[in-house]
C-alpha cells in the first residue's frame, strides 16, 4: 500500500532508486493531484470565521515538531476557557496548508465539556504549517499555529 | 471487524471532568491515492463522530481524509449523573457503527 | 566494523591481493540490546502504552473473536482444544519460531496457526498478511506480552539458525549491503531522518504507522530486503523463517511487546 507522495524528495528518491534497481521506470509513480496551497487554507478558515477577525492566543496546539511518520501524527488542541454556561468554547477547527485538502478536523464542544481539549491523529503529507482556531460562545475567534517537519520512512514498501 | 475501543471511566464523582477516548477501526481511504495503472482509489472515510449522553449530544467531530486511519478521538465532559454514553460513527458508503458505555456518578 | 573503516580497508585488502570476503560484524553485546520502542518519540511510545489508543489492540480484539469461532463447518474453534488463550497461550509466542517435526524445519507463529487449521481444524489456511491471520497471530502473541523472549532450544534448529545468521551477515543486492552493516554497526544513527534500530523483533505483529495497519515480521523483512535492493522472498519462504529464527535469538531475554506500535 503506497501513500500519496507530495514531497519532491520522495519522488526523486523513488525514481532514482527504482532506476538503479531495474534500469527502467519504477512500477509505481504517484501522479499528484493539485496540492493544497496557503490560499486554500485561508479560504477554508474564512468559511468557518465568516471573515470575522481572528486573534492569536488562548489556543494551544500540541504536535510533535519533528514527526516520526506523516501517516499518523498525534495532535492535541486545548483552549483556555472557564467552560461555564456563559463562557465556553463552541468549536475547534484545525487546518493545514500542504495536504491535498485544507481541513484536519472540526470539533464541536459545549458548556458541558468541562475542558476544551481534544486529541486525535492526523495525516501530514509534507512539512507544513498547522493552524488551530477556536470559536468561543461570545462569537470571537482565537488561533495558534505550529510548523511541523515531516520526514520519510527509510525502507518503504513498493507495490509488487 | 472489531468496531471500537472505548475508554470511559466506570465511576466518577458529580462535577468531575472526565476524559473519553475512542478508537475505531477504519481504513480512512483518502481518495487521493492511485493504483499503478493510474486509477484513483475512491474515497472511503468516516465523516462524522457523535457522542450523546442520555440522548443529548455532548460532542461531535467532522472528520476528513486528513484524519489518520483507525481514527482516535479523545475529548472531555463533566460527569453529572449516572447514565449511558452512545457513540456513533458515520461515513462514506453507508458506514455506520455505534457503541455505548455506562458510567456511575455518585 | 564501521562502514567508513570498511570502505577504507577495501582498497588495502585488494592491493594486498587478499580475496575480499564478507566481513563478519560482531553482534550487539547483550547488555547493549534495546527494543525498537526505545528509538521512538514520546508520542508514538504513548500510543503503544495506551491499550485504548493502540490500533493494534483492535486487531487483538478481532483475533479473540476468531479464537472462539469454529474454523469451518465441521471443524473446531481454537478454544475447543486450547481453552482460554489467556492461560494456554501464555509464553507461546515468546518461543517462536519452533521446530516442527513432521515438516522437519522451523515454523513461525503464522505457520503454526495454519498448520493447526489444516491438521486439527479441517480448515483452509489463512492467506498470509490478510486481516484474519494477522488478528489471530496478534491475539496469541499478545498473551506473551511482558514475558521474556525464550527461543526454542531444540538442537534440530541449529543449522537453520546458522543459515539465518549467515543471511543477516552477508552482503547482498545492488547496494552490497548486509543487514548487519546497519543493525549491528550503525544502530542509533539515522537513515533518511529515521533512527536505525537494532532489528529486535519483540513486538510482532506490529501496528506500523507507515502501513497504517497491523503487519507481520515477514512483511517488515520484505520491506527491508526491498530497501537493500536484494532478491526478495515470498511470504512463508524458508529463508524468511530462518531469518526470523535468528532475529528472535538476537532478542533473547527481552520482553514481548505485541502489539507494538512502530513508525
Amino acid at each position: 500500500m503506497q501513500r500519496r507522495d507530495t514531497s519532491t524528495r520522495r519522488r526523486f528518491l523513488k525514481l532514482a532508486g527504482g532506476t538503479a534497481a531495474i534500469g527502467v521506470l519504477p512500477a509505481m509513480i504517484s501522479v499528484s493531484p493539485a496540492e493544497a496551497t496557503p490560499e486554500m487554507m485561508a479560504t477554508a478558515i474564512r468559511t468557518v470565521t465568516g471573515g470575522a477577525p481572528v486573534q492569536t492566543g488562548k489556543v494551544k496546539l500540541d504536535i510533535p515538531p519533528l514527526v516520526e511518520n506523516g501517516n499518523s501524527v498525534p495532535m492535541t488542541v486545548s483552549v483556555t476557557s472557564p467552560m461555564t454556561p456563559t463562557d465556553y468554547v463552541k468549536s475547534i477547527h484545525v487546518f493545514n496548508e500542504k495536504n491535498p485538502q485544507p481541513n484536519l478536523g472540526n470539533f464541536y464542544l459545549g458548556p458541558r465539556a468541562g475542558r476544551a481539549q481534544i486529541s486525535t491523529r492526523v495525516r501530514l503529507a509534507d512539512s507544513q504549517k498547522i493552524v488551530a482556531i477556536a470559536k468561543l460562545s461570545d462569537g470571537s475567534f482565537w488561533s495558534v499555529s505550529a510548523d511541523v517537519v515531516v520526514t520519510l520512512a527509510a525502507c518503504t514498501e513498493e507495490v509488487i | 471487524m472489531a468496531a471500537a475501543l472505548i475508554n470511559v471511566p466506570k465511576k466518577a464523582k458529580n462535577g468531575d471532568v472526565i476524559e473519553i477516548k475512542t478508537l475505531m477501526s477504519h481504513i480512512m481511504e483518502t481518495g487521493f491515492r492511485h493504483t499503478t495503472s493510474g486509477v484513483v482509489i475512491p474515497r472511503d472515510i468516516i465523516t462524522s463522530f457523535t457522542c450523546r449522553f442520555e440522548g443529548e449530544e455532548i460532542f461531535r467531530a467532522d472528520l476528513f481524509p486528513g484524519t489518520a486511519a483507525n481514527p482516535f478521538i479523545s475529548f472531555f465532559t463533566v460527569a453529572s449523573k449516572s447514565g449511558k454514553f452512545d457513540f456513533e460513527w458515520i461515513g462514506d458508503n453507508g458506514f455506520s457503527e455505534t457503541a455505548s458505555a455506562s458510567i456511575t456518578v455518585e | 566494523m564501521k562502514l567508513a573503516a570498511t570502505i577504507f580497508l577495501i582498497p588495502l585488502l585488494l592491493a594486498a591481493g587478499i580475496v575480499l570476503r564478507p566481513l563478519i560484524a560482531t553482534e550487539i553485546p547483550q547488555g547493549e540490546r534495546r527494543s525498537g520502542y526505545t528509538f521512538m518519540g514520546p508520542e508514538t511510545k504513548a500510543m503503544q502504552d495506551d491499550d485504548t489508543a493502540n490500533p493494534g489492540m483492535l486487531g487483538a480484539l478481532d483475533g479473540e473473536a476468531l479464537w472462539n469461532r469454529k474454523a469451518s463447518a465441521a471443524g473446531k474453534a481454537c478454544a475447543d482444544c486450547h481453552g482460554d488463550a489467556r492461560a494456554s497461550m501464555k509464553g507461546v509466542a515468546a518461543r517462536y519460531p519452533t521446530y516442527d517435526k513432521p515438516l522437519g524445519r522451523p515454523v513461525n507463529l503464522e505457520q503454526r496457526i495454519n498448520l493447526c487449521r489444516a491438521r486439527h481444524q479441517e480448515a483452509d489456511p489463512f492467506p498470509y498478511e490478510k486481516h484474519d491471520l494477522l488478528a489471530l497471530t496478534t491475539y496469541v502473541a499478545e498473551q506473551s506480552r511482558g514475558m521474556a523472549i525464550a527461543p526454542d532450544a531444540a538442537p534440530e534448529l541449529e543449522p537453520f539458525l546458522a543459515k539465518g545468521r549467515d543471511f543477516f551477515m552477508h552482503r547482498q543486492g545492488q547496494l552490497n549491503l548486509g543487514c548487519t552493516n546497519c543493525h549491528d554497526d550503525n544502530w542509533d544513527k539515522h537513515l533518511a531522518g529515521s533512527p536505525v534500530t537494532q532489528a529486535i523483533p519483540n513486538g510482532y505483529p506490529i501496528y506500523r504507522l507507515e502501513w497504517q495497519s497491523l503487519g507481520s515480521l515477514q512483511r517488515r523483512l520484505r520491506n527491508c530486503i526491498n530497501g537493500m535492493r536484494a532478491q526478495n522472498f515470498d511470504f512463508g519462504a524458508p529463508e524468511l523463517v530462518e531469518l526470523e529464527l535468528y532475529l528472535m535469538s538476537r532478542a533473547r531475554g527481552m520482553p514481548m511487546e505485541t502489539p507494538a506500535v512502530r513508525p
